[in-house]
């Protein structure tokens, strides 16, 4: 249901209902989408909006997530503002199509719904859809409630059409823990976020007087000094989070941090690492154990790409232990995310106070009680009791 | 009617890499020549993508974009979308893609498209086979036809089933218009070019493309072999408008198939029992262009 009519800007929304209104209020020209659960609130709230005349853009029903990424691309290379949404299987579904994207630096912008992906089938949340596409050369944020979510959506294409950048951003959201819970969130006015975003002119889109060919085939000669750009591409948009992050505060009133946030880690002995929903129950967890004495914190890891190496380099000479919570385990390793930290560690030879833990598999709880038992192995670790690198945290046996 | 003095000067495709005697080049180029400057092309994998967009040396003079290969549609309609809701209308989205591009790989996106009633211009350039990765068959290999990967031998004649009928999968759809071309009939098909430029809604046309590498035949001799195909009524040309299918070329009596297919490679390893199973479906497919097409219209 669209709430109509209200003084206040505070509304009682699901994070999918904050991702639609964060959409619309960015003014895309093009949205080709595809529903999957635990996404399709996000298609639904849209169409309601275009059906209704609250949102004036050209709303897609496209046949399959691989066509809705096609689309959006069509629509990039012809100067229009595009937006999507997805999740799991039909993230993996337009797997091949998020490399043509940045690949050709077109700045689209993308929910995605974080959801485990089959099999065994299951349609509750992990980050395993969206690690598993870590080198498409998309940029990678994850929030941590509805409200973040919104802000992203806006903030994500003042980063992917800055000049400097040109690269895809996906917003990631927690399946079912963000996307249906609501929230009170505070829906900026379309007056402030024009303000914050203009109209995009692409400097990536058609000219007929001087026409290009885009995405064209790069040979060997050629190649490599394009991905070269978009790394490039990627180290710049280290320093444009941070400045956007900054214009979005001062504009808004909300601040997120840039690349990452820090909760009480000032003069903390042993932290968490983690990213999305989980960092809300940590937090609780933070403050509960702080007031018991014991000097915990925690590093909310808000964008995995470009990721923060520079930071967690100087995070191991502040600290004596650090668990990394991986929702996702590449098999015969270990997470992705805590395989990043180590080794921007290595050089400090921290790692052997690193342990991963490996939580919330497709959707099961990450409770506090969990939490605070992860922070009491890290302090272990400190006293030097033996723990393992890698633990699954809440299995059955 | 399109008369060649009236064709523009101007090449919006040139310069390309596609073998000697290629009927690819003809296609873009013509098509392009009908549609003009303010158009912008939509390329999948395929030859027609690899022929002419190698960066640095890029072929269109027009805008263009090399897509993925199962993508045509949706990305015609990306861009149809994208015209539309920043207020430009005189701009043509052309696609060009091959067989496999269209009628395997690309149908999904392509009958999307179509439902949806998008605004585009779409070619099938037909060469009957995945010819970019060296020959291997698709839905619109012909029967007996030799491929990389339906050879023929001791127990195979080559592609087993016949050639899928595209131009009546997008005629279920009630498209706006459809038709059938070839190379070999240049007049035919800038004539249906231009029927495409006043037309709303999608737009398909099914154009057979001689592909003298793939097939195996002398590089003169690719008008021969496109006519030869009408001829012997191994392809036929008609069009789709208004829920009416028109044969634009009735052989009185068509040609031995024979005459086709000796002349190339892919089907020198026919014998009598499999070529009178190529005539035998050409024959059937025209008892159902005759009743249905040719007599219900008289
Ligand atoms: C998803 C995907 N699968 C396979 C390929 C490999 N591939 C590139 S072009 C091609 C065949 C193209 O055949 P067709 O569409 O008939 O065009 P042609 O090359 O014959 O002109 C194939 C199989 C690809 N590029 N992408
Ligand atoms: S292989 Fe065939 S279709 Fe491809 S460029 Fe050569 S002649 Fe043309
Ligand atoms: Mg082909």
């Amino acid at each position: 249901m669209i709430n109509k009519s209200k003084s206040s800007n505070l509304d009682f929304l699901n994070g999918d209902e904050a991702v639609a209104y964060g959409a619309k209020l960015c003014r895309p020209h093009v949205i080709p989408v595809y529903p999957i659960t635990p996404q399709t609130i996000v298609v639904e709230r849209i169409s309601e909006f275009v059906a209704n005349k609250l949102m004036d853009c050209e709303y897609i029903h496209v046949e399959s997530e691989h066509s809705a990424m096609c689309a959006a691309m069509g629509a990039s290379l012809v100067g229009a503002r595009a937006f999507t949404a997805t999740s799991s299987q039909g993230l993996a579904y337009m797997h091949e199509m998020l490399h043509y994207v940045s690949g050709s630096r077109f700045p689209i912008v993308m929910m995605n719904a974080n959801r485990t992906l089959a099999a065994p089938w299951n349609i509750f949340g992990d980050q395993r859809d969206s690690l598993a596409q870590r080198d498409t050369g998309w940029i990678q944020v994850y929030v941590e409630n509805g409200q973040e979510a919104l802000d992203m959506i806006i903030q994500a294409y003042a980063i992917a059409e800055d000049d400097r950048v040109y690269t895809p951003v996906m917003v990631n959201i927690d399946g079912f823990v963000n996307t249906h819970t609501y929230e009170l969130v505070d829906i900026p006015q379309q007056n402030d976020v024009d303000e914050f975003l203009p109209p995009f002119k692409s400097k990536n889109a058609i000219d007929f007087n001087h026409p290009r060919s885009f995405c064209m085939t790069a040979s060997t000669e050629w190649n490599m000094e394009f991905r070269y750009q978009q790394q490039q591409a990627m180290d710049n948009a280290k320093k444009v989070i941070e400045e956007v992050d900054k214009k979005f505060g001062d504009k808004f009133g909300r601040y997120y941090g840039g690349l990452v946030e820090e909760y009480r880690c000032a003069d903390a002995e042993v932290i968490l690492v983690g990213m999305g929903s989980i960092i809300g129950t940590s937090r609780i967890v933070v403050d509960k154990m702080r007031d018991m004495g014991l000097k915990v914190g925690l590093v909310k890891l808000r964008f995995y790409r470009p990721f923060p190496v520079e930071y967690f380099k100087g995070l191991s000479n502040r600290v004596k232990a650090m668990g990394i919570i991986d929702r996702d385990i590449s098999f015969g390793y270990e997470g992705a995310v805590a395989s990043d930290i180590k080794s921007a560690l290595a050089s400090s030879g921290f790692c052997s106070k690193v342990i991963n833990f490996i939580a919330g598999i497709a959707g099961r709880d990450i409770t506090k009680e969990y939490i605070e038992e992860m922070y009491n192995k890290l302090f272990g670790l400190t006293q030097g009791h033996d723990e393992k690198e890698l633990q699954f945290i809440g299995l059955r046996w | 009617m399109v008369k060649v003095k009236n064709l523009t000067d101007k090449e919006y495709l040139y310069g390309h890499k596609a073998c000697p005697g290629c009927g690819l080049g003809t296609i873009g180029r013509l098509a392009l020549k009908i549609l003009g400057e303010r158009t912008i092309v939509a390329l999948p994998a395929s030859c027609m993508s690899t022929v002419t967009t190698q960066y640095p040396q890029m072929n269109y003079s027009v805008p263009s974009l090399t897509m993925a290969f199962a993508g045509t549609g949706a990305v015609l309609t990306g861009m149809s979308a994208g015209l539309k809701a920043q207020g430009v209308t005189d701009v043509h989205v052309l696609g060009l893609a091959g067989d496999g591009g269209t009628a395997d790989i690309g149908l999904q996106a392509l009958s999307g498209a179509v439902e949806r009633g998008d605004d585009f211009i779409y070619i099938c350039y037909d060469n009957e086979a995945y010819m970019n990765t060296g020959v291997q068959r698709s839905s619109l290999t012909p029967i007996g036809a030799n491929t990389t990967n339906s050879p023929s031998g001791t127990a195979s004649y080559g592609e087993k089933k016949p050639k899928k009928n595209l131009f009546e999968i997008m005629i279920a759809h009630r498209i706006p218009y459809a038709a059938t071309a070839s190379s070999a009939y240049p007049y035919d098909f800038m004539n249906k070019m231009e029927k495409t430029k006043s037309l709303r809604g999608p737009k398909f046309i099914h154009i057979m493309c001689p592909c003298p590498t793939g097939w195996g035949f002398a590089s003169d001799l690719t008008v021969e072999i496109g006519k030869l195909a009408v001829e012997t009524g191994m392809w036929y040309l008609a069009e789709y408008e208004n829920g009416k299918v028109k044969m634009n070329v009735i052989p009185k009596t068509l040609k031995p198939v024979e005459e086709y297919l000796i002349k190339q490679r892919r089907f020198r390893h026919l014998n009598e029992d499999t070529i009178k199973l190529i005539r035998e479906h050409r024959d059937s497919e025209w008892r159902i262009i005759r009743e249905r097409w040719v007599l219900s219209n008289c």
